[in-house]
């Protein structure tokens, strides 16, 4: 699984010296639960990405969109070769995820604090709908700054909705600004069901999202490090929207070989 | 219109079950057989109108037709991003039904005033924009256009235009045919403008629909190319849609509306009206002031 998850980290690291663009600490941090999402956890088909059948995934911190772009190519959405064009002109994927655009994006994110009040909406008219699939939606613990996500989080519990699943991607990018502080006492005070895991250790992340409470939406605190599996990288704030040079790009695929 | 409002949405919820209705907790009671009759497609969310819309948008993402409801600035300008970002960028279609647009509420100070809906919605690709001025035309125009998978903006008013027209969604209605001036009236600013035209030699054309804004119509009533333009929310917000419409001629317009600096005054609407000229006779002295300009 690990030569796996390293191969998707060479594809993003490699989207990115096209244009020079993309978040790849951003994506790292949050690879490990896409692809256990994808990877056991959610339903869908790549062949009818729109069937209603479906688990729905929306990833609010859309700067992280090359993690969920890697994962969606490699579950057959669409070839991995568009990884390559990523953030060109004439690219479907770009540095924010777009629904009209992407086979599998279900939100068009990128300003802060919109993808989990849309999921709220999500998972509100699937219980309207009677259609018994579940909502994952995850959030950076800055987009936690927002308070709409706060909003988000008080009508979740407030209409019990339990096919509601919100990650918090806690990579503490945001201690510096402002300190969010003990994230699962925060949710559980909000009313969810909130438990706190190692966002990289693929059990644990699959234990916790296939946990549904009756009654309420779950909010998983998943401890990441930002830039996880890079050394370089990790925790590194110059590298948030950065991409390598030739030589820092050989010695990346070498670690992640 | 708050009544027609409750009216026209219970009666379309009835009709149509994709309808979903999201109160600002402005509403509840009025819409109280709904909860009843619907309790799975009405809620009060509460005072979160960010959420609310975003929210909204969810629902529209998997088929439903929401329609969110509070006072005008919190449910537009609070929100504003999330109706640019959740609605317009999304391609999402959904209704947004305001009450208490410009200084409807204008004792409650300037918190409470919006005169800047309409010029900020209008930015937004994509946005329709709706201005009715009666109850009926709300419900003729909330019929036609609540469903048809763009956002739309509904901006209801506590006052109303003495009389109703056979209004229709994207199109000006021909009032009134004459050769001195064209008076583009929109929603409940047509009341003084018709009040101010009765004996004048001017066309006058009635738009409920502000966006899209109905070019043709403009074109082929408007041979003097003098543009008398009245609404009633800030002044001159359709200028630019005018200009365009009749380009490459050159055209003299007057606007007239609402000032753009805050009202800090409270009191009544009408007494603002009277402040700002307008009223009929403030709107017939504009008028002749254009038809007898150069």
């Amino acid at each position: 699984m690990r030569v796996r998850l390293n191969q998707l980290k060479r594809q993003i690291i490699a989207a990115t010296t096209a244009t020079k663009e993309g978040h790849i600490p951003s994506a790292f941090s949050i690879l490990d639960i896409v692809w256990v999402l994808y990877d056991g956890v959610m339903r869908f088909n790549p062949h009818d990405p729109k069937s209603d059948d479906r688990d729905r995934f929306i990833l609010s911190k859309g700067h992280g969109s090359l993690a969920v772009y890697a994962v969606l190519a490699e579950k057959g959405f669409f070839p991995a070769e568009e990884l390559a064009r990523f953030s060109t002109l004439e690219s479907r994927l770009g540095g924010h995820p777009d629904h009209n655009k992407v086979p599998g994006i279900e939100a068009s994110t990128g300003s802060l604090g919109h993808g989990l009040p849309f999921g709220v909406g999500v998972a509100m008219a699937l219980r309207i709908r009677k259609v018994d699939r579940r909502v994952f939606v995850i959030v950076g613990d800055a987009e936690c700054n927002e308070g709409s996500i706060w909003e988000a989080a008080l009508l979740a519990a407030h209409h019990k909705l339990s096919n509601l699943t919100c990650i918090v991607d806690y990579n503490h990018s945001t201690d510096r600004a402002l300190n969010m502080g003990d994230m699962a006492a925060k949710f559980a005070a909000f009313g969810w069901a909130a438990t706190t895991i190692n966002g990289h250790d693929h059990a644990a992340i699959a234990t916790a999202l296939l946990a549904r409470d009756p009654q309420k939406p779950t909010a998983i605190i998943a401890e990441t490090i930002k830039g996880h599996g890079v050394k370089q990288m990790e925790n590194n704030p110059a590298w948030h929207h950065r991409s390598p040079s030739k030589d820092e790009l050989e010695a990346m695929f070498q670690e992640l070989a | 219109m708050r009544k027609q409002f409750v009216r026209t949405t219970e009666d379309v919820m009835a009709k149509d079950e994709r309808l979903v209705v999201l109160l600002g907790d402005i509403g509840v009671f009025g819409f109280r057989s709904a909860f009843e009759q619907f309790p799975a497609r009405i809620y009060n969310i509460g005072i979160c109108e960010q959420a609310m819309t975003s929210l909204a948008a969810g629902l529209s993402k998997e088929g439903l037709v929401p329609v969110v409801h509070s006072i005008a600035p919190f449910v537009v300008e609070r929100c504003f991003e999330q109706i640019k970002v959740d609605f317009c960028y999304q391609k999402l279609g959904g209704n947004i039904v305001s009450v208490g647009g410009s200084y409807d509420y204008a004792a409650l100070g300037c918190t409470h005033h919006c005169p800047g809906d309409v010029a900020i919605l209008r930015t937004l690709p994509g946005m329709e924009i709706v201005v009715p001025g009666t109850p009926q035309e709300y419900d003729q125009l909330f019929r036609a256009a609540y469903a048809d998978g763009q956002p739309t903006y509904f901006r209801l008013s506590e006052r109303k235009n003495p009389q109703s027209f056979d209004v229709q969604f994207g199109r000006a209605s021909i009032l009134k045919q004459g050769r001195l001036a064209t008076v583009v009236a929109v929603g409940t600013a047509l009341a003084p403008a018709l009040a101010a035209t009765q004996d004048l030699d001017v066309s006058v054309l009635y738009y409920t629909t502000v966006a899209p804004f109905d070019a043709e119509t403009l074109r082929q009533n408007c041979a003097s190319r003098k543009v008398v333009l009245v609404e009633p929310y800030y002044q001159g917000v359709l200028m630019q849609d005018i200009v365009a419409a009749l380009a490459p001629a050159s055209v003299q317009i007057t606007t007239i509306g609402v000032p753009h600096r805050f009202l800090t005054d409270y009191g009544h609407q009408e007494q603002h009206d009277e402040a700002l000229g307008l009223t009929p006779s403030g709107v017939r002295a504009r008028i002749e002031q254009l038809i007898h300009a150069k």
